[in-house]
């Protein structure tokens, strides 16, 4: 095993161990599970419409990341600058980017392990029909790549500032742009004066547009490439921030 | 080109406009331990971050065993072994559990990394509390996990930030204790602000002010500055009589009589012992205290890095 990659494990062990060592695992697990039954069952009318797919499920996780997942990233950082321990990490034979990318696997596959434990749905919704597991488990890959860039976003936004709540502000309000900006209330900003390729652009942004394409069962290699860019875009913008105001 | 020394380059830090570190320049050799020392914000801690890599110097450099610490970070880090200001650490996990993540960090793998965490463990008298989270240990005990993350992979660099800030007496003593035993052979650099530190750990002195280097010298060289070096102090019965009669003396220049206590400052190139003890014969006075003084520290210090700045 390279020593690049050893590192980047070391980081991301450490860092996983961490959250099972407090409550914060256990309190997002449960919430994250009550709260997406809550959505598909009730908001989602799971039964009522007839349907085996997981549809209902799926649609709302855009909005419980929108929550769910700053809440999870807001401590990425802050919370080492904050204690410190930053200057213990960064004077580490490691680069910053390995720092980066440890920590924010950790967090994504902790994210993944809740999305693991909704298996319940899945199992209902063959009980009850023959639903198109395939979409299902392409729609699981898209659920986790979007909340791989809620993620990247906030470990971004956790590394501004040392403290944890305008961490969370923040992410909440740049992924909510990452969310809306295919829906008609931002696109209406740009259409009459922007260029058509800018129009497109913003409205390629969107995470939700990738999402449904994926979720629907289709998994073009343009949402792949989608999910990664964005992931590489704000760890890239993490690691410099980091590296620019980590002493602060 | 990897003997081991330090040295630093008109190493300098600016924020904005304020000055931290001003063109600090400085070579350190293997056996040495040097004490920064300097009032708070003299800069001390700035320069330990970017001889560390954490800060990136805004102008200068300082090469580490052969390692430039702008162009060659990573390896430079691997021969420091460094404890931050305050001794900061994962507070959710185990002793052992952090020390095995450093060890790891520090480019162990799989059974050698227990191994280092658990002679790191033992070398720091860490074994009765390997398994209890760090959070909950007492300052004393978290400074020792702060060392043994410091030294496990047997640095020969050790720079060491107040490593006794905070401790009781006996913890500082224990601490120190465990700084001197791993003296030989390596390079360590404290940083403090307590004087009696550099005298009982440090073989050479450091006094920063300002961001800026003011006193290079051995303890006993800035002790030797103090202008009560060879003073002798005395408390007698009839202290104005004994004053009048010392301040004649050739061998005496000023006597200071300050809250009972006499003393007799030498004047240039004298001793006072012998001259003193025999005009307490001459006299019969009634000594009951006689001090021969070494010097003063902290008047050093004060004269230092106040005289500066005024």
């Amino acid at each position: 095993m390279s020593s690049a990659v050893y590192a980047v494990l070391n980081v991301m062990r450490r860092e996983l161990a961490g959250y099972f060592s407090t409550p914060v695992a256990w309190v997002f697990i449960v919430i994250f599970l009550v709260m997406s039954g809550v959505f598909t069952f009730y908001l989602g009318s799971f039964y009522e419409r007839g349907i085996a797919d997981l549809q209902p499920f799926f649609q709302f996780h855009p909005w419980l990341y929108l929550f769910l997942v700053p809440a999870i990233a807001m401590r990425l950082w802050a919370e080492e600058r904050r204690s410190g321990t930053v200057e213990l990490l960064l004077t580490l034979p490691l680069s910053t980017w390995q720092a980066v990318l440890g920590k924010f696997l950790a967090a994504w596959f902790f994210v993944g392990l809740a999305l693991i434990l909704t298996f319940p749905v899945w199992i209902t919704v063959n009980y009850l029909g023959n639903p198109d597991n395939g979409v299902i488990i392409s729609a699981y890959i898209g659920s986790w790549l979007m909340a791989g860039g809620f993620l990247a976003i906030g470990s971004c936004m956790s590394a501004l500032t040392q403290n944890q709540v305008v961490a969370f502000i923040l992410s909440v309000v740049v992924c909510f742009g990452f969310l809306l900006s295919g829906l008609p209330m931002v696109m209406n900003l740009f259409t009459g004066w922007a260029p058509q390729a800018l129009l497109d652009a913003v409205a390629d942004f969107s995470f939700l547009s990738h999402f449904a394409a994926i979720s629907k069962g289709v998994i073009d290699i343009r949402d792949l490439v989608y999910f990664g860019l964005v992931m590489m875009f704000w760890l890239l913008a993490n690691t410099i921030l980091l590296e620019i105001r980590k002493a602060d | 080109m990897n003997e081991l020394r330090i040295e630093a380059r008109q190493l300098s830090k600016r924020y904005n406009n304020l000055v931290a570190v001003d063109q600090l320049s400085f070579e350190v050799e293997a056996g040495e331990v040097l004490g920064f020392l300097g009032p708070n914000g003299a800069g001390k801690s700035t320069t330990m971050k970017m001889l560390t890599g954490f800060l990136t110097p805004t102008s200068g450099t300082a090469v580490i065993n052969g390692h430039d610490i702008v162009d060659d970070s990573l390896a430079a880090r691997r021969v420091i072994g460094y404890l931050p200001e305050g001794a900061p650490s994962y507070g959710e996990m185990t002793v052992r559990s952090f020390l095995e993540f450093i060890a790891r960090a520090r480019g162990f793998e799989g059974r050698e990394a227990l191994l280092a965490a658990g002679s790191a463990i033992d070398r720091l008298n860490l074994d009765g509390v390997p398994e209890q989270p760090i959070e909950t240990l007492s300052k004393g005990f978290k400074r020792r996990v702060g060392l043994a993350q410091a030294i496990i992979h047997d640095p020969q660099v050790l720079i060491l930030d107040e490593p006794t800030d905070g401790l009781d007496p006996n913890q500082k003593h224990e601490v120190r204790r465990l700084i001197r035993d791993m003296s030989r052979e390596k390079i360590i650099v404290i940083s403090t602000h307590l004087l009696e530190e550099v005298h009982a750990l440090c073989n050479r002195a450091m006094i920063i002010s300002d961001g800026r280097l003011l006193v290079d010298d051995s303890p006993i060289g800035l002790i030797t500055r103090s202008r009560y070096h060879d003073a002798m102090t005395l408390v007698v019965e009839q202290p104005e009589r004994a004053a009048s009669v010392l301040s004649e003396l050739p061998q005496a220049g000023k006597v200071e009589l300050r809250e009972g206590e006499l003393t007799v400052f030498p004047a240039e190139g004298c001793k006072l012992f012998e001259v003193i003890t025999d005009a307490i014969r001459e006299h019969g006075w009634s000594v009951s205290e006689l001090r021969l003084e070494a010097g003063r520290l902290d008047e050093v210090f004060r004269q230092i890095t106040k005289g500066e700045t005024t």
